[in-house]
């Protein structure tokens, strides 16, 4: 198949339009129920508009009248209030209710549509499910430069326009409601005591939810619906924290999956040999699901990956303060004449696992390989001695870890044999500020519970740090 | 084992009952015995043993369900039934590259049972590595596989025209298609579930009620949840042929939902619930055996609909007609011991319990409509505690009785009240009116032995003068 304009503008271009406006308006009011922890809403109420659908359409007769969407809506929100009802009065707890509800009102328009089959009418459950994205046609246009003209635009299919409507609206609400949905859905307590109506809004956001939905339906079908409902928001959750850039982000990874998705299901056999094209809202749902893994794994902030490193990078700068610590004690005990030299690099990094809780061999030998490349150790004939410099950092170090003992013992109560291992874990957290606050003063003791003396603050240190 | 038993009794049952003379199936449920009658009369043994089997998968989803519910994860289900559209689609496309038999039952289920169980560690995966909670997790996993499932299914419709209409029937269920070795193979997937499920009765209920006492004993509840979704997984497996994707589910969710209603204890909801969902699946294949064009997994839902409306209006433990009964129960009975104490007090400045009060002077004392007042009195009056002179109500001798009771038991809480919580005189009245008719004989012993020991105690047949006196005289 080669690229043509006017198989493009005809066949690919309106089903372009209309799974990105469905996906970004889902992406857009996805994000709500993400955030309130209400991601299966879209489940329930895609499922439960099924009776409402074929009730409308075997009133009305015909798909392309409004009743269906109607209809859709009505028992969409009928599912949000029996819900309700269930979790509030009859006390079922709350995924199980959406389940009774939904599978309840599915099963009734299942055994409709099987009735209505019988009788020879156009609508099945193929359509719905999996929706007609390879059928809206635009057969208006006939080439790029028609696009000019005003009455081709008149002539755009129904699904879009009614998807274009349906994406401003949302918009425009979420614009109108900002204020009362981000407090609603970050703080309950808070919205009631400033007199929001947090039951108004849950209801608001469910009638949008079941607007998009169906709306979305006969286009896209109701995978596509559920999935974009909260893969965008699940994927954007991943990379920020605050409301506004998680709606943008979301609506954009939305038109992204619809674009890619539709891509790949158009072209991608083709590319790859094949005849045939498959089905576009699945594969659009796939790249959702797709995007939610790339940045569960890659987000810079609390992706798998970056959440790895630096917990990789955190426990070297233990690893090497400890060892670092370990070295100082060592210069102590041959300076009072317990050890003749300091030790050899091999029992230095084995006395160092056996000590620093969690700290490999390897992790242990990274440390070493750590300070030698940033000067606080050197070798010396086998031997690690501390720098200068290193030596001035250990001493900081031990001073915090016995101000911090000296602190739990004197000032908290804590038996002495036992806050060893605090001590180990505060010390690289201490600030030179809350050292300072930790020293008990000029006149204080400057020995810790096991008696070794508190090294001595370095003056010029404190003052660069307050 | 009941599963088994009930699929016995089926056979049995099938086979021995005489040809009914029902011709004229509708789309109306006819009764069992009809059910029955029509299947030996049309199918015979082959329906028999559909129905058995459906009957099992309504127990084994029942009893599996039970768990699902009480760990607040009944939706896992949901994902879970959709994850296995990408495993059938799968297990087809290798079957036919590989040059088996795509449409072995077996084969399709153990593809769909190998997705199910990757949707299950998706879903556990997604919550344990990210910051995505668990419900936006089961909507992940719920859509995108059942999308990468219809991704496939469109390829597959495109290779080989005839071959897909064969697993489209796995998305809604379809019985009437089904041979009697699948229906075998379901019942056994389906029995193998409900045997796994007892024998981790005690696993599964600790941590259900409480994970992190199950923690500490040093079980793994992440494994334990993980079997728990394996569980779930072969129960829709099974039900995929029967119920379909998309609705078995409901079996997991609506049979333990229902029998929450009847029962507060684990081994009775779990029964009840494997009740209901044998009788759901019963009827819902009898149905299908009975009429072709009815989808029998519809059937099967509604009929455990029909059941969790009926458990949630009249189950005696949680129902909401009995509990609205109990409510009107206890109002009354709140309003009569109060009116109970206002006819006392109304004759204690006489010293007789003898002294009438008519309904005016009730209502005057309590701030009540007349219409409660006189509700009030009724009850008492047919309780043969008070009796009617001349338009006046009078305490018989059980009724001062009874009276001296309640206001001893009014007057203690208040003392109580003053004494050890701090109140003001002034405001236990409201208070003790409130509390006093849920006073256990424990209780009033023991305020009665703590005002002893201070040398407090109200008398029992006349009251008390200061405390309770004043907190009246205020309220009056």
């Amino acid at each position: 198949m080669s690229f043509s304009a006017q198989e493009f503008l005809a066949i690919d271009l309106p089903a372009l339009l209309a799974a990105t406006l469905a996906t970004v308006s889902c992406a857009l009011v996805g994000s709500f129920l993400v955030l309130r922890r209400q991601s299966l809403m879209g489940d329930a109420i895609a499922h439960a508009a099924l009776p409402g659908i074929v009730i409308a359409f075997l009133i009305a007769g015909t798909r392309a009248s409004p009743a269906m969407v109607l209809g859709a809506a009505a028992a969409g929100t009928l599912a949000t209030v029996l819900i309700e009802a269930l979790r509030r009065a009859a006390r079922v707890e709350s995924q199980a209710s959406m389940g009774v509800v939904f599978s309840i009102m599915f099963a009734a328009g299942v055994l409709l549509l099987e009735q209505a089959a019988a009788r020879n009418i156009d609508l099945d459950a193929d359509c719905v499910l999996y929706g007609q994205l390879e059928d809206i046609l635009w057969l208006a246009p006939d080439g790029f430069a028609s696009l000019l003209d005003p009455s081709v635009w008149m002539a755009m299919p129904r699904e879009v326009v009614t998807l274009a409507i349906v994406c401003a609206a949302v918009v425009a609400l979420i614009a109108l409601f900002y204020k009362e949905l981000k407090i609603t859905s970050f703080d309950p307590g808070l919205a009631t005591t400033l007199g929001i109506n947090s039951s108004a809004v849950h209801y608001g956001l469910m009638a949008a939810t079941a607007l998009v939905v169906v709306a979305s339906f006969e286009a896209v079908g109701s995978i596509l619906v559920i999935a974009m409902l909260i893969c965008p928001a699940a994927a954007a959750r991943m990379f920020t924290d605050r409301l506004p850039s998680q709606l943008f982000v979301s609506a954009t990874l939305a038109a992204l999956a619809a674009i890619a998705g539709y891509v790949l299901a158009g072209f991608g056999p083709i590319w790859l040999g094949a005849e045939h094209s498959l089905n576009a809202a699945g594969m659009i749902a796939v790249v959702g699901g797709a995007l939610v893994g790339l940045a569960i794994v890659g987000s810079p902030r609390h992706g798998a990956i970056a959440r790895t490193i630096r917990r990789r990078r955190l426990s070297l700068r233990i690893a090497r303060e400890d060892l670092l610590g370990l070295l100082y004690r060592f210069e102590e005990a041959t300076d009072r004449g317990e050890r003749e030299v300091g030790p050899d690099q091999e029992s230095a990094l084995r006395l160092l696992v056996r000590l620093a809780p969690g700290a490999s061999l390897k992790l242990a030998r990274r440390a070493m390989q750590c300070c030698l490349r940033d000067g606080s150790l050197r070798l010396d004939g086998g031997r690690l001695v501390l720098t200068e410099a290193g030596r001035a950092e250990a001493r900081r170090l031990v001073r915090s870890h016995r101000l911090w003992e000296r602190y739990l013992v004197q000032e908290l109560g804590q038996r002495p044999d036992h806050v060893h291992r605090t001590a180990m874990e505060l010390e690289h957290i201490t600030s030179p500020a809350m050292q300072q606050e930790l020293a008990p003063g000029p006149e204080g003791p400057d020995r810790d519970p096991h008696d070794r003396p508190i090294p001595p603050g370095d003056p010029s240190e404190t003052g660069k740090n307050t | 084992m009941t599963g088994l038993g009930h699929l016995a009794l089926a056979h049995v049952h099938g086979a021995a009952r005489p040809r009914g003379s029902l011709t004229d199936v509708g789309v109306d449920l006819p009764t069992l015995g009809e059910v029955f009658d029509v299947m030996t009369l049309r199918a015979g043994h082959n329906a028999a043993v559909v129905v058995a089997g459906t009957t099992m998968l309504g127990i084994a989803a029942g009893v599996v369900g039970v768990f699902a519910l009480l760990r607040r994860r009944s939706l896992m289900g949901d994902a879970l039934a959709h994850a296995t559209l990408p495993g059938v689609a799968g297990a087809f496309l290798v079957a036919m590259w590989i040059g088996l038999d795509a449409r072995s039952m077996p084969l399709l289920l153990a593809g769909a049972a190998v997705a199910g169980v990757i949707g299950a560690a998706s879903v556990q995966g997604i919550v344990r590595f990210s910051r995505i909670r668990e419900d936006a997790a089961i909507g992940i996993v719920l859509s995108v596989f059942f999308g990468l499932g219809v991704v496939m299914l469109s390829y597959i419709q495109r290779l080989d025209g005839g071959a897909q209409g064969g697993l489209s029937r796995f998305i809604f269920g379809q019985t009437a298609a089904m041979s009697r070795e699948n229906a075998l193979l379901m019942a056994g997937v389906a029995a193998c579930a409900v045997a796994a499920a007892l024998l981790l009765f005690k696993q599964f209920r600790l941590v259900c009620f409480d994970a992190d006492y199950a923690r500490s004993l040093g079980w793994s509840v992440g494994g334990i949840d993980l079997l728990m979704m394996a569980l779930v997984v072969l129960v829709t497996v099974a039900g995929l042929q029967a119920v379909g994707m998309l609705l078995v589910v409901a079996l997991l969710i609506i049979p333990p939902a229902a029998a929450r209603f009847w029962t507060d204890r684990l081994w009775l909801m779990t029964a009840a619930s494997a009740a209901i969902g044998g009788l759901s699946g019963h009827l819902g294949a009898s149905a299908s055996a009975l009429a072709p064009r009815l989808p029998t997994g519809a059937v099967i839902v509604l009929a455990a609909g029909v059941i969790f409306l009926f458990s949630m209006t009249f189950a005696p433990a949680r129902g909401l007609a009995p509990r609205a009964l109990r409510h009107l129960k206890l109002r009354a009975q709140v309003g009569r011991e109060h009116a109970l104490r206002a006819l006392y007090e109304l004759a204690e400045p006489q010293g007789t319990d003898e002294a009438g009060a008519t309904v005016g002077d009730v209502y005057g004392a309590r701030q009540w409509s007349e219409g409660s007042a006189r509700s009030a009195l009724r009850g008492l009056r047919s309780r043969g505690l008070i009796e009617m002179r001349n338009g006046e109500a009078a305490l018989t001798e059980r009724g001062a009785e009874a009276a001296r009771r309640v206001t001893r038991n009014h007057r203690l809480w208040e003392e109580y009240l003053v004494r050890y919580a701090d109140v003001a005189p002034s405001h236990v009245d409201r208070s003790a009116d409130m509390v006093e008719h849920a006073l256990s004989p424990e209780l009033i012993a023991e305020l009665e032995s703590a005002l002893r020991e201070e040398g407090r105690l109200p008398r029992s047949v006349h009251p008390i003068g200061r405390g309770g006196g004043d907190a009246q005289g205020g309220k009056r």
